[in-house]
């Protein structure tokens, strides 16, 4: 029976099904190198090259003016190494992205505890919440520097006002510690909402019935955050404090634009000083020695993060 | 019982002066942009106001300076055409990118997952000098250009991976009917996956623009004449005459260069939190 | 000609076998249904013939014509979901007309088909909703309407009713059934669930662990099972075995009745049978209990409709009869049924 022939006439005009084989759109196993081959070839030019001709360049003598490409092994390396300058801008690099990863975390789980629960106009405090990550970083630096201020402080005023200080107030980007401490404070200002975030979502993926387990066996307000909730939100933690650190290694726009480094480089930092030996001095080789100093603490994260997230089934 | 209520009451009040005292942290610097640049320049600089109340009328001046006397129009005007641009380029190499992540895949497309966020690993502080030098070759070197060739090199992979994310929110049967209904794989997904799956990709763009607004590095090695700049660069390296900052337009470049994009991003970040959560956790 | 063919198809996913060698035809316009567990194969073999998954031995025949090498969209099928896959982001309409266009049918041809399959089916005052604000049982008859507005040579479905409630289950079986001897389309259909699978099939292919165990029609497979995992999937209680000498004896619990009580007027044989729990369950009694004598001490289930008024009680032990030629034998190694022994 030709079910063809019996329809045709009700329905007047009959489906054609194409006959060309499986072409390379249908095949799967083409398919997936087509699609993701443009992308992974960009990547591979815009960042795998550049990152080998930063190596050679490290291992050269090349300057911005163009110069000789010449191979001098790893003196840059060496000469820039015993040098004070990088030392305490590498001191410096390790203060900043610990200390302001660890006052992230505990700011961000705290906030994100607050934030669990909805409440009339969440979506405003959230908005507000969002405004350092959402602004261009060196944007919100600005408005940070006209707020450290060491004349016009708003800072300094409002301590006078509330009488924790007298006199002029804190000179908050002149004094070598309190200029360290200024840049963490920009550093937490920025990442706090995206780690905040991150927590947020983490937090609102446990289903409820754990908490009402948790209620009805009689935990508290503590033990039931610190062995219910914490171990819960632990992979997606490591997620954001990757890519705190990630950011913190390698950032340079904040101290650039807060104190050039100063003062006398005790906010220098490998990313800084990397960006005024390179171009602001010239040197593209030792720029990019100090510059691949980077690379390594980037690629312990990454391992030691890879490791444990193994662990805890996360991709 | 007195003391499970105090308890509560403890509580609240701890929630709520850790929200407040935190929301102040993070907005605070905004608000007080937005004061500032309404600010008559007497009012601003006299130490013995109280710089949060208006002695004088609020101004217009400081905006109006902004852009009649700098350039801060034409950095807008870059920043959108760079972002655009971008953002069309990233979402060419992208969308496809993420979909073969997510369907076509095996063993390899995991490695390749992961690899394509190790890039990020390789910052622009490390690759910005070799970068600066091939900018130069090609003579991009102070243009536009050399923005929307680099850039996607930091917006591709994260924009793959939420896109990930997104596709494999969408069950595979829906494309297997398309597939049975007469289309290819490919067809398929044209004509029935990335309908679906619109609101992530508007999400990735205008992630990926946000990524574009903020980036300072690039923007700074590769231009340096005014007219080509960004705002991100534009404001911190050119409205600082010497020694003396006017700070009434600073601040009011600042605010304009923020706030309306937040507001924009406020509303798509549900939408990028599922997304980047999809693709973390398996 | 609109059959199907598998030839030896085989597909291995590493060491792991799906499906392990399955020679099946079937008739030209027959329903047939794969049944099986989880896990026994049927719908990778449904997906191998839809073209989902390429086999990795085999031949897959559709209308005379060889089509491993062939797309899903080239092979003439359609195909329906057990989640149904419609298109969200369409109106009932567009779902429809979607495979149509995508054949590239006149455009000006496409309205009246739609409103044909549409009209099938009884959903012509949906054809402008889209599908989230429809029921479960109105999304199946879109996902059956876009099946059959390309008037395909095969019907794929894939346990199309596991995702309604129970009661609208039966209806739509009935729907189901009498809308495909109406179209007369092949139609290969794949369960885990006996009752539908005996309701729906003209023939019955029930699978294990990637091989068809027997294929044959409802009678067949219910009263002369070819193996005992057969006999024991189909029928609810499942037909008892009991152990005997060097074979297997099987009866269904309905043929396993009180002395006198049997219908008919062959020989019977006998068991004692010692009542444990009796289940009153309105239109039919179980008893379960064991087997004396003999047969030492087996669980058996016992089936007396409410015709059968005797009255029964636990920790009791009775005569129970079974018709000589409703017993059936099985081998006991190989589980394969075999003819009948003395006993």
């Amino acid at each position: 029976m030709d079910l063809r022939a019996q329809t045709a006439t009700t329905t007047g005009g009959v489906a054609r099904t194409p006959r060309r084989p499986m072409s390379i759109i249908d095949s799967e196993r083409w398919l997936g190198p087509l699609l993701i081959g443009p992308a992974v070839l960009y990547i591979v030019l815009l960042v795998g090259l550049p990152f080998f001709m930063a190596l050679y360049y490290s291992v050269s003598n090349t300057t911005t003016g163009g110069g000789t490409l010449g191979f001098v092994g790893l003196r840059n390396f060496t000469s820039v190494v015993g040098t004070p300058k990088f030392q305490t801008a590498l001191k410096n690099t390790f203060v900043f992205a610990l200390l302001s990863q660890a006052v992230i975390l505990v700011l961000s789980n705290a906030l994100a505890l607050t934030l669990q629960k909805d409440f009339r106009g969440k979506w405003f405090i959230r908005f507000l919440i969002l405004l350092p990550w959402v602004a261009p970083i060196s944007i919100g630096t600005i408005a940070w520097l006209w707020i450290f201020d060491s004349t016009y402080s708003v800072l300094n005023w409002t301590l006078r006002m509330v009488g924790l200080i007298q006199g002029q107030g804190f000179m908050w980007l002149g004094v070598p510690h309190l200029a360290m401490g200024s840049v963490i404070a920009v550093h937490v200002w920025r990442q706090l909402p995206l780690a905040t975030v991150i927590l947020l979502g983490g937090l609102s993926s446990i289903p409820q019935d754990i908490h009402d387990a948790a209620a009805v066996d009689g935990a508290g307000f503590w033990r039931h955050y610190f062995q219910i909730t914490l171990p819960l939100i632990l992979p997606i933690s490591l997620v954001a404090l990757l890519f705190g650190l990630i950011f913190t290694f390698t950032d340079m726009v904040i101290i650039y634009n807060l104190t050039r480094g100063g003062p006398y480089d005790s906010t220098q930092v490998l990313a800084s000083l990397a960006f005024y030996t390179g171009i602001a001095g010239g040197d593209l080789a030792e720029g990019a020695a100090i510059a691949l100093f980077l690379f390594p603490l980037l690629l312990a994260v990454a391992w030691g993060f890879l490791r444990i997230a193994h662990r805890t089934e996360v991709t | 019982m007195m003391s499970e209520r105090m308890k509560i009451w403890g509580g609240q009040t701890a929630r709520w002066s850790i929200l407040g005292a935190l929301t102040i942290f993070l907005a605070f610097p905004f608000v007080w942009m937005l004061i500032t640049a309404f600010k008559r320049t007497g009012d601003l600089y006299d130490l013995k106001h109280n710089p949060f109340l208006f002695y004088e009328p609020p101004t217009l001046e400081h905006i109006q300076r902004l852009f009649s006397e700098t350039q801060y129009g034409e950095w807008l005007l870059n920043t959108a055409l760079v972002g655009v641009l971008v953002v069309i380029i990233t979402l060419i190499l992208a969308v496809p990118a993420g979909y073969a992540l997510a369907r076509l895949t095996g063993q390899w497309g995991e490695k390749l997952g992961i690899g394509i966020f190790l890039t990020y690993l390789v910052p622009p502080t490390l690759l910005f000098i070799p970068l600066s030098r091939v900018v130069v070759n090609l003579h991009l070197d102070d243009s536009l250009w050399s923005l929307v060739l680099v850039y996607p090199s930091f917006t591709v992979p994260f924009s793959a991976w939420l896109m990930m994310g997104f596709f494999k929110a969408i069950p595979k049967d829906v494309e297997e009917a398309a597939m049975v209904d007469g289309y290819s794989r490919l067809g398929a997904f044209f004509r029935v996956v990335v309908p679906i799956s619109f609101a992530g990709i508007l999400t990735v763009a205008i992630f990926s623009f946000t990524l574009v607004m903020q980036e300072f590095v690039y923007a700074v090695t590769f231009i340096s004449s005014v007219r080509q700049m960004t705002v991100s660069v534009g404001v911190p390296t050119f409205l600082v005459h010497g020694d003396v900052y006017f700070w009434g337009s600073l601040m009011a470049g600042c605010f304009i260069a923020s706030v309306p994009v937040a507001i924009l991003y406020n509303f798509f970040v549900d939408r990028f939190i599922a997304g980047f959560t999809m693709g973390a956790i398996k | 000609m609109a059959t199907v063919e598998t030839r030896g198809v085989k597909k291995y996913y590493g060491d792991v076998v799906a499906v392990d060698g399955v020679d099946l035809v079937t008739r030209d316009g027959e329903f047939l249904v794969l049944l099986g567990p989880s896990g026994c194969g049927k719908t990778t073999l449904l997906r191998m013939i839809a073209g989902f998954e390429t086999p990795t031995a085999g031949e897959l025949v559709i209308a005379g014509e060889v089509v491993n090498e062939l797309p899903p969209r080239a092979r003439k099928i359609a195909m329906v979901f057990q989640s149904y896959a419609l298109y969200p982001h369409m109106t009932v309409f567009k779902n429809i007309a979607f495979p149509l266009k995508a054949q590239r049918v006149a455009k000006a041809a496409i309205p009246q088909k739609v409103e044909w399959a549409a009209s099938l089916f009884g959903i012509g005052h949906l054809l402008h909703r889209k599908p989230r604000e429809l029921s479960g049982g109105e999304r199946q008859r879109v996902a059956l309407a876009r099946a059959l507005v390309r008037e395909p040579s095969v019907f794929l479905l894939d346990e199309p009713l596991s995702n309604l409630d129970a009661q609208l289950r039966a209806s739509a079986r009935d729907e189901l059934q009498q809308f495909q001897r109406r179209i007369g389309t092949t139609t290969i259909y794949v369960t885990h669930d006996q009752v539908e699978a005996m309701g729906l099939g003209d023939r019955i292919a029930v699978m294990r662990a990637g091989t068809v165990r027997q294929i044959g029609t409802p009678q067949e497979i219910y009263h002369e099972p070819a193996d005992t995992f057969v006999a024991r999937f189909v029928g609810s209680p499942p037909m008892n075995l009991v152990q005997h000498q060097n074979y297997v004896l099987g009866f269904r619990p309905e043929q396993f009745l009180p002395k006198g009580s049997q219908n008919g007027i062959g020989n019977v044989i006998n068991f004692p049978f010692r009542v444990t729990r009796v289940e009153y369950l309105g239109a039919d009694r179980l008893l379960y209990g064991t087997l004396g004598g003999a047969f030492s001490d087996q669980k058996v289930i016992a089936r007396l409709p409410s015709t059968v008024t005797v009255d029964i009680k636990p920790e009791t032990t009775y005569d129970f009869t079974v018709e000589d030629k409703e017993l059936k034998f099985f081998d006991k190694s190989t589980d394969l049924r075999i003819s009948a022994r003395p006993l």
